[in-house]
């Protein structure tokens, strides 16, 4: 099969940066979409011209390091799938597929298709931990922790970083990443110490880097790859009110 | 390629005397470093793994400051993150007979004799605080109804001690360990310098003391200095270009401390994992795992008459050959991984593989405990597989075949993670230590977190408390950058007409072929005449387009191929002078009648350990001594 792409190419985070039209051929309905990349990038290479840089690497959807928009929505059309595991086989050859970086103000563009998301990092190295040191915990049995609430911790912590929601979001907002860190660590025991100061600060760090407030339009949800809901948000916010009280 | 005889490898820095007590004494035997002095003793840790994020944030909380790498956009994405199945530890938390001996019996059974066993040893006593830790962390493992943790099966264990966090251990795990490194960063303990690559360690009166990276964005070339450096960048599966490793795990930071002086030790030992989803075209960029714990519950079965074009629900069961049932009742599905792996390619060779591979099959599973029970437990696997292959599990078996997984071989190191470059400590999947021929599942996360949270920093000290060590030579530092700066400009000098990708897919076919499932001597001395030719067309032919002083993606590649195509020479070698099958390395000329690996403790029970020189390698013998289990035939009948 046959496709049209037309890619965005950007030499810099100082170079304005253009859409290029490229026609990729010899795609099988099997190939990922990140393969179908490949193909064009060997071929560009061969043909002299620079390959074009996107992110990836565990290419099975758990890295977080893969992250298109492409037809406009982050991480393509299927719901809950990162770019990596999208399959040619959902992709009409007749219709264009445009693609893009991520784009949000913090996240600025490297190059190509590869944007800066270490904002991200900053938000959980501000509050995102739980403070213990190796060597000091007790027994793993010392306190059970009933079965729903590790469960909803574990929802909450399947979240890859990818940076989706954020690109997704008209506000360019990171609520939903970092909703996510929080209550994740609020389910459990050892998250309670820590918990009303561990929101307060993420959520002020995430402010204070550039990205926008949460108007609840709730594309965050929809982008996420890991399914993670806005209920997230709202826990966060419960939290946030209760330390500044 | 040819090597020589070198002296033996007798010290290993283990106490001597019973093993229960080993590690307790080298600690007590250990210098310390007083805080103070601390403060003032800078590491480098290469790679944010679990390996390399535990060390590092551990080091930073025991008042070093510590500078860290890692080639991804964050230390959050290193590739332990896609580890799925699970964590042993011994806890005996199912109250079914595990002990820290047992554990300790099964990891060197598994590993078919050839680890060391004071590491060992060492190990599986500490497994247990790892589960504690990550507990307090946060980590939110599996849980039972009444609030305590869960357990599963994995591959070589009769015990269930396999903690886990759905199909996303590793991914938990990992987020721990980060999370402890983030609050460090914060806390201006650690600098993480993510997006930065090393390419050559600077070695200077005799000891480690830097590295040079290139700044992936900006193509800047840098040294950094420290009085230690420690090495977490993971394994080299990659080599045989198609495996279950992300896309950029690579050699090149161990390979060039090889190129150092840091030996290589048993760099053939490779594990082969023997459910993933089979290949599917030519443009295949890399193998997906179903994990191993999908053999808890999926059974594993081919036709039993070749070539039958039935779909897999018209087979009755008596058409049926459950291969690992029927050879190994025992262990039944849950053999080890070389075993399964050898088994499968047995059938497949017979002709009685289905469409490249075998079927692993959850009828019974689904029907004995409901399918809601096999979604909880692996859902995520589930729709893995059927996002890949377009296929629905629930109602049809998977099929898989075996891939590229793991390496056991790695830098050599001594009890205390010691390389043999003063400085240079090894941690995790890029050292050699604990797996002997083969890694049980489960004990890959269980070591690179033992070595980071609790043997690295209990003894880096004993080699920091001769320090400070001084300035660091100019010329040292000189050389290395020089030597750095040579080989991105060679790359981009080439402008040949192959894409380094070929060139890895090539290598990639070499070894799996003549250094994969089953070796031999003429296969491998084939590989040994086809990989220098290969390396030589590489640094005529090699096309990089782009400058090095911007993002590259085509450089880096191609840098971590070059190297590649060096290091298959090596393990070709390493494979062709043990002449014998044990674990991962399946020699054909060495098997019994019935096709089971034969081992030769007479000969091998030894660790091989590589010198570079250059010229022709040279071999280390470090001999094993077994004095706790005695060598015996490897069976799961
Ligand atoms: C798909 C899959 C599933 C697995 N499942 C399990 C499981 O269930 N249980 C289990 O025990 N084991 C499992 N394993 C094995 C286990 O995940 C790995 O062995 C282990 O995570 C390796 O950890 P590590 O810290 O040593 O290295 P890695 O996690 O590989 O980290 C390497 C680090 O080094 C950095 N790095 C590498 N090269 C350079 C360089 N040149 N310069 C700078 N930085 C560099 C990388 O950026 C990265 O941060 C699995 C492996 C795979 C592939
Ligand atoms: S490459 Fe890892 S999530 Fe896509």
């Amino acid at each position: 099969m046959k496709y049209t792409l037309r890619v965005w190419r950007q030499n810099g985070p100082d170079d304005r940066g253009r859409l290029v039209e490229y026609t990729v051929d010899g795609i099988t309905p099997d190939m990922s979409f990140l393969e179908m990349l490949d193909v064009l990038n060997e071929r560009l290479l061969l043909d002299g011209d620079e390959s074009i840089a996107f992110d990836h690497d565990c290419r099975e959807g758990i890295c977080g390091m893969c992250g298109l928009m492409i037809n406009g929505t982050a991480h393509g059309p299927q719901k809950a799938t990162t770019t990596c595991q999208l399959h040619m086989r959902e992709f009409d050859p007749r219709k264009p597929i445009t693609i893009e970086p991520w784009r949000a103000r913090p996240f600025p563009v490297v190059r190509d298709l590869v944007v800066d998301r270490s904002a991200l990092d900053r938000v959980i190295e501000s509050g995102g931990h739980v403070g213990v040191h190796a060597g000091a915990a007790p027994d793993a049995h010392a306190v059970p922790v009933p079965k729903p609430d590790a469960d909803r911790a574990f929802a909450a912590a399947a979240c890859i970083g990818c940076g989706a929601c954020v690109a997704a979001c008209p506000n360019g907002s990171a609520m939903l990443f970092t909703a996510a860190k929080a209550v994740h660590l609020a389910a459990l025991p050892p998250g309670q110490p820590e918990r009303g100061t561990r929101a307060l600060t993420m959520v002020q760090t995430q402010d204070d880097l550039g990205f926008g407030g949460c108007t609840q339009a709730g594309e965050c949800a929809t982008a996420c790859p890991k399914e993670i809901g806005t209920d997230v948000i709202a826990l966060l916010n419960r939290d946030v009110l209760w330390k500044v009280d | 390629m040819n090597y020589t005889e070198g002296t033996p490898l007798r010290d290993t820095r283990a106490p001597d005397g019973p093993l229960e007590t080993r590690w307790e004494r080298r600690r007590l035997a250990a210098r310390l470093v007083s805080p103070a002095n601390r403060r003032r003793m800078s590491v480098i840790v290469v790679g944010t793994g679990l390996a390399g994020a535990s060390a590092a944030a551990t080091l930073a909380e025991l008042g070093y400051q510590v500078l860290s790498f890692c080639y991804q956009d964050s230390p959050r994405r290193a590739h332990s993150v896609a580890a799925q199945g699970g964590i042993n530890a011994a806890k005996n938390y199912a109250g079914d007979g595990d002990s820290t001996a047992r554990l300790f019996h099964d990891t060197i059974k598994g590993g078919d004799f050839r680890a060391r066993e004071s590491n060992v040893y060492r190990l599986t006593e500490v497994s247990g605080a790892i589960i504690d830790h990550c507990v307090a962390q946060g980590v939110p493992f599996a849980r039972e109804y009444g609030g305590l943790l869960d357990t599963r099966s994995f591959g070589g264990a009769q015990v269930s001690r396999t903690f886990y966090a759905r199909g996303q251990t590793g991914q938990q795990l990992l987020l721990g360990a980060y999370q402890a490194l983030a609050r460090q960063i914060h806390a201006g303990r650690v600098v993480s310098r993510p997006r930065t690559e090393m390419l050559d360690l600077v070695v200077s009166d005799g000891r480690a003391r830097g590295v040079v990276v290139r700044d992936l964005v900006t193509g800047e070339i840098t040294t950094h200095t420290a009085d230690a450096v420690v090495l977490a960048t993971g394994g080299y599966g990659n080599v045989f270009h198609l495996s279950t490793n992300a896309k950029g795990s690579n050699a090149t930071a161990i390979w060039r401390a090889h190129k150092r002086g840091a030996w290589f030790a048993n760099p053939c030992f490779t594990q082969i994992h023997p459910t993933c989803i089979p290949v599917g075209g030519d443009h295949q960029s890399k193998l997906t795992l179903m994990s191993e714990s999908l053999r808890n519950d999926g059974r594993v079965w081919v036709p039993a008459r070749p070539g039958d074009p039935r779909r897999p629900a018209e087979i009755p069961e008596s058409e049926r050959d459950y291969f690992l049932e029927r050879r190994y009742p025992r262990f039944g599905n849950l053999v080890p991984r070389d075993i399964a792996a050898r088994a499968t390619k047995a059938v497949c060779d017979e002709g009685k593989g289905v469409g490249r591979g075998v079927y692993l099959d959850f009828a019974d599973a689904i029907a004995r405990l409901g399918r809601d029970v096999i979604a909880e437990r692996y859902g995520n696997l589930f729709e893995m597989y059927q996002r890949i292959t377009a296929e629905d599990p629930y109602s049809t078996p998977m099929r898989i075949y075996p891939a590229v997984h793991y390496t056991m071989g790695g830098l050599w190191v001594d009890y205390d993670l010691r390389s043999t470059i003063p400085g240079l400590f090894v941690v995790g999947e890029a050292n050699f230590s604990d797996h002997g021929a083969n890694r049980l599942g489960a004990s890959a996360l269980m070591q690179g977190l033992a070595d980071g949270y609790f043997v690295l920093p209990a003894v880096i000290g004993d080699y920091l408390a001769d320090g400070p060590f001084g300035a660091v030579s100019p010329e040292a530092v000189d050389e290395a950058e020089d030597s750095v700066h040579a080989t991105v400009a060679a790359l981009l000098a080439v402008n040949g007409d192959r894409t380094p990708e070929s060139f890895h897919r090539e290598l990639g076919r070499v070894m799996w072929d003549h250094c994969g499932m089953e070796r031999s001597a003429d296969g491998l001395a084939e590989a040994l005449k086809r990989i220098p030719d290969l390396r030589a067309d590489f640094w005529r032919r090699v096309k990089v387009t782009g400058s090095g002083s911007a993002l590259n993606q085509t450089l880096e590649h191609a840098g971590r191929v070059a190297d590649f195509l060096e290091l298959a020479e090596l393990m070709c070698l390493d494979a062709l002078h043990r002449a014998e099958s044990c674990g991962g390395h399946f020699r054909a000329e060495s098997q019994t009648p019935d096709g089971e690996a034969r081992r030769d403790d007479e000969r091998f029970a030894y660790v091989a350990a590589w010198e570079h020189t250059g010229g022709t390698p040279v071999l280390h013998r470090e001999e094993l001594a077994f004095t706790a289990v005695r060598p015996s035939e490897r069976s799961y009948r």
